[in-house]
């Protein structure tokens, strides 16, 4: 009788999983999350192969051959896979290249918006309230304007192009890395680790970098990941709006609003930059949906 | 016929490093008008096993059992339809956290005569009516303004009060309180015990008694049943047990009471109740019991007969006092 | 209760100042001299430069001229548009009930949907309606709406021809702007039509509009419903053996609606950002593309004074939201 029973209480001694491993087990588990991700690396390689990969000069100008369809279509041609534009340019090369400025844009933006939100966070953690209620509120001000509007305005001050589309956008979304930063970093404080580290003797710099911020990243990194995505739908905004980046250049929003005009007559000039916004934008939010699921242990499963 | 009968009842949860077996092959049994303690510390599957009657789980939760008849219905065999008649009105249960367990965007009285409304089809008035009465039965003056009131306005004590009024509301056969008073004042405690107690004299309900609290036990329960690790490892009528434990960890429990400590220093049990990466391959108890030997640390026990209160043990104690006797 | 809302005022005033700050400052960081700028290609004469510049004030302490503009603004004087020569103001109002419009049915398009989808989504976690409900949300939220607008146009306008590309009614219809509400007046002015074209109008730019509100609020009220369903008082509602309709729709709706009714407060302003897209795109004559225009005019006084309106409005609806969420939050309501 021991001996049935012994096989039936069988016990698995287990190794507790390292973080790494956990962080991907979990978001392993998310399969739209891992598409995402893969979307994102192809997305990350073209931008940075697109001269060598794409067929033409994304600005040349074939004159003779303006607005091809695709191959696919009746008068298709082999040598413009995806048409070509209203000035003979290459689609196909035009948004290989596209994806470039808006890689760019959202790294820029990211590493801006985001580097400046967590000092400015961290120091109203820490700092006393009057300092604390002066940012913040400082804060609550640029969030108060719709962000495209201020983005626009901002741009307006400046000028219109790439480079002050992106500082327009990184300042409007950076008071989301404030907030975030601000709130985990409060909460952090009243833990126990922070008091012992604090009776331990840690200095304040020690305390905010060392100590409290690795603890507040997690939400700051699912930030960082739609903030991506979000950058590069304004940047696309503003470029549509003819704020952005200047023709020619080939990004996707300033495309899409130089082909407005043939919007019945040639879907493809239409469709196909809109398209690659909308997959490029969708692969990093699968993936910062992952993100969340997988470094938020309140969603976890028991 | 046992009012309750839970035979050879386990449950898994699925997590990140596999299954966890939060309950072990429990055997249960449960009288009218019987108070049946489950004793524990925190992680021994004594509130999981209760859930699991109730289907209170979370669908991470599977739960296996060869028998779980409750008033000659079996649970497990049940569609959910069916088992909602049941539950929350011949079986009911309540809470360790009275402050969390009730909805805070609803009144108490909403909260109360909607369990009098869905089972026994009352309309509102004689609901209003019940409400009342059964405020004062568990002892909350000035019953009118307070089935008015939301929880956050009331002390624990008091929600711990509504939530037992809801409970009994509508007459159950049984009532599960899972640690009723742990998260009260201890003046309070003694309050609610004495409550539930009484409802139980008067009503004849049977009453478990999930708890981590001895003296609660000695208190209040007839008969006790101990859990480690998600096993019973040994059950006993109350008297007996607090005169002659039999497994080594009840002993330890009942060794660790202030009341008993015949030394200066409160003797404890060292270590922690095994979690799902460092279970034990033997006896569960093995790493912690001060009689293991290898035979205990490779083979896991099986429970014993009646006479030596179940226990899940190679080595029973007081086997003496059995001979004595 | 009354210690919120004074609370709420307390950091709405600030805001408020700071707001003006940033729309004083506006004009004057501009690069290139404001009153050059207003002259435009015809240029002016040093005597009339000097005139503009006393009457303007730019001649005074910055202090004194912000106090001036500050008053100003109080009085609801904004300034006067270099285009049109009317108040800023006026303009802003007579504009204003076209984007209000649009914005309102945008919203009830994203609420009706998305919270049932939210709903539905949550009660069958991991299942098929989950997964098809949440990746449509996801597709939504992650939509450029200005190319979403031109697809809609392709296939409703173009390829179908059931809806108008552009405006808020055929031209046929003429009748007073009693409301300024084109659905109410269409249907005063009892002309036959007219409201079905109204309607029709409306429909795309309220899709387009209510796209990334809808997806937002079905996230969110999944999100939210998920969470309170894994609370306590559910379990006890389970506890009381109560049917799962009753247990969703009322137990936790009831709790998930504080974060989603704050998200949906919150996202007014996304709506009037995604209002300049929109309006622009189908040529609606409200605010956004008032604003839109005027930054390519370089209307500089309408800028200044619609940025703003704009941003006083995100910031008292906030409030209101703040508000709210003070009354259907009974642990705030009963403090």
């Amino acid at each position: 009788m021991d001996h049935a029973l012994s096989k039936e209480v069988e016990t698995q001694v287990e190794q507790r999983p390292g973080r790494l491993r956990e962080f991907w087990f979990y978001f392993r588990e998310n399969r739209g999350a891992v598409f995402g991700f893969w979307i994102f690396v192809a997305f990350v390689i073209v931008a940075a192969t697109a001269p060598w990969i794409a067929p033409h000069d994304p600005t040349q100008q074939f004159r003779e051959f303006a607005l091809i369809p695709p191959v696919w279509q009746e008068g298709g041609n082999w040598s413009f896979p995806l048409g070509t534009d209203p000035l003979g340019r290459d689609m196909l090369s035009r948004l290989l290249n596209g994806a470039r400025y808006s890689f760019f844009v959202g790294i820029v933006v990211v590493v801006v918006a985001a580097s400046g939100g967590i000092l400015l966070g961290l120091l109203a953690g820490f700092s006393p309230k009057w300092l604390d209620a002066l940012i913040m509120r400082l804060m609550d001000i640029i969030l108060a304007f719709p962000s495209l509007l201020l983005a626009l305005v901002l741009v307006a001050i400046l000028g219109p192009s790439l480079t002050n589309a992106m500082i327009a956008i990184a300042i409007v979304l950076q008071p989301h890395y404030v907030r975030l930063t601000r709130a985990s970093v409060i909460g952090e404080l009243g833990k126990d680790y922070v008091t012992s580290a604090r009776v331990a003797g840690a200095g304040l710099w020690r305390l905010m970098f060392v100590t409290v911020l690795p603890n507040c990243l997690a939400p700051i990194i699912v930030q960082a990941a739609l903030s991506f995505s979000t950058a590069i739908l304004d940047a696309a905004a503003l470029g549509f709006l003819g704020m952005g980046a200047q023709p020619p250049t080939p990004e996707w929003g300033t495309m899409l609003a130089e082909a407005r005009e043939f919007i019945l007559r040639a879907w493809w000039v239409v469709t196909l930059p809109g398209l690659a916004i909308l997959i490029t934008v969708l692969a990093i939010n699968l993936m910062g949906d992952g993100l969340r699921d997988a470094l938020d242990p309140k969603l976890k499963r028991s | 016929m046992s009012l309750l009968r839970l035979r050879n009842l386990s449950v898994e949860f699925a997590t990140t490093g596999g299954r966890f077996r939060a309950v072990d092959q429990v055997d249960l049994d449960v009288d009218k008008g019987d108070v049946l303690a489950i004793v524990g510390e925190s992680g021994s599957g004594k509130s999981v096993s209760m859930l699991a009657l109730m289907g209170l789980l979370p669908w991470t939760a599977k739960v296996t059992a060869d028998e779980m008849v409750f008033d000659g219905h079996d649970l497990s065999k049940m569609s959910a339809r069916a088992r909602r008649k049941i539950v929350g009105k011949d079986l009911a249960m309540i809470f360790q956290e009275p402050m969390s367990s009730l909805n805070p965007c609803f009144t108490v009285g909403f909260q109360i005569r909607e369990a009098l409304r869905i089972h026994l089809g009352m309309d509102r008035r004689a609901a209003q009516a019940r409400a009342l009465e059964l405020f004062e039965l568990v002892g909350i003056p000035d019953p009118e303004q307070r089935l008015k009131a939301f929880p956050h306005q009331m002390s624990g004590g008091m929600n711990q009060r509504v939530m037992i009024a809801m409970a009994i509301s509508c007459s159950p056969k049984l009532l599960i309180a899972d640690e009723p008073t742990t998260a009260l004042d201890v003046t309070i405690q003694a309050q609610i015990l004495d409550l539930l107690v009484r409802l139980r004299d008067e009503t004849g309900m049977g009453l478990v008694l999930i708890t981590h609290d001895m003296g609660v036990v000695a208190e209040t329960a007839q008969r006790v049943s101990v859990h480690y690790a998600g096993q019973k490892v040994e059950e006993q009528p109350v008297r007996p047990l607090f005169r002659s434990p039999h497994h080594p960890y009840t002993s330890a429990l009942l060794a660790a009471l202030p009341e008993r400590a015949t030394d200066k220093r409160l003797p404890t049990i060292p270590g922690v109740v095994p979690g799902q990466f460092d279970r034990p391959q033997g006896c569960l108890f093995s790493p912690r019991c001060p009689y293991a030997d290898d035979h205990c640390r490779k083979v896991p026990p099986a429970p014993r007969g009646p006479d030596l209160g179940l226990a899940r043990c190679h080595y029973p104690l007081n086997t003496d006092e059995r001979l004595a006797s | 209760m009354l210690r919120y809302v004074l609370s709420r005022f307390a950091t709405f005033l600030p805001t408020f100042i700071g707001v003006t700050l940033i729309s004083f400052a506006f004009i004057r960081v501009l690069p290139g001299d404001p009153i050059i700028v207003m002259a435009g290609e015809r240029g002016m004469s040093q005597e009339r430069y000097d005139e503009l510049v006393i009457q303007f004030g730019f001649d005074r302490p910055v202090l004194v001229q912000y106090w001036e503009y500050l008053t100003g603004v109080l009085q609801g004087d904004l300034g006067t548009s270099y285009v049109t020569k009317r108040p800023v103001w006026d303009e802003f109002f007579a504009l204003f009930p076209a984007t209000l419009e649009l914005s309102i049915c945008a919203m009830i398009f994203a609420v009706a949907l998305g919270l049932p989808a939210g709903v539905i989504a949550a009660m069958n976690r991991g299942k098929f309606y989950d997964r098809a409900l949440m990746s449509t949300a996801l597709i939504g939220y992650s939509m450029p709406i200005f190319w979403w607008a031109l697809l809609l146009i392709i296939v409703f306008s173009g390829n179908l021809g059931w809806t108008p590309v552009s405006g808020r009614i055929d031209l046929l219809y003429y009748f007073p702007d009693t409301t300024g509400f084109m659905l109410i007046d269409s249907l005063l002015s009892g002309q036959s039509g007219a409201f079905t074209s109204a309607v029709r109008h409306l429909i795309l730019p309220t899709i387009v509009l209510g796209t990334i509100p809808l997806a937002v609020i079905a996230r969110q009220t999944r999100s939210a419903m998920l969470e309170v369903l894994g609370e306590d008082y559910i379990r006890t509602a389970r506890a009381k053996g109560l049917p799962p309709g009753r247990i969703n729709g009322i137990h936790a709706l009831r709790n998930a609606l504080i974060p989603v009714i704050t998200v949906i407060g919150l996202s007014v302003g996304t709506l009037l950002a995604g209002a300049i897209l929109t309006e622009t795109i189908f040529s609606w004559p409200g605010i956004g593309k008032w604003m839109v225009d005027s930054i390519f005019r370089r209307d500089y006084p309408v800028v200044q004074g619609g940025l703003l309106l704009i941003a006083v409005m995100v910031m008292v609806v906030n409030l209101t939201v703040d508000l709210l969420y003070g009354l259907i939050n009974p642990k705030i309501r009963k403090r």
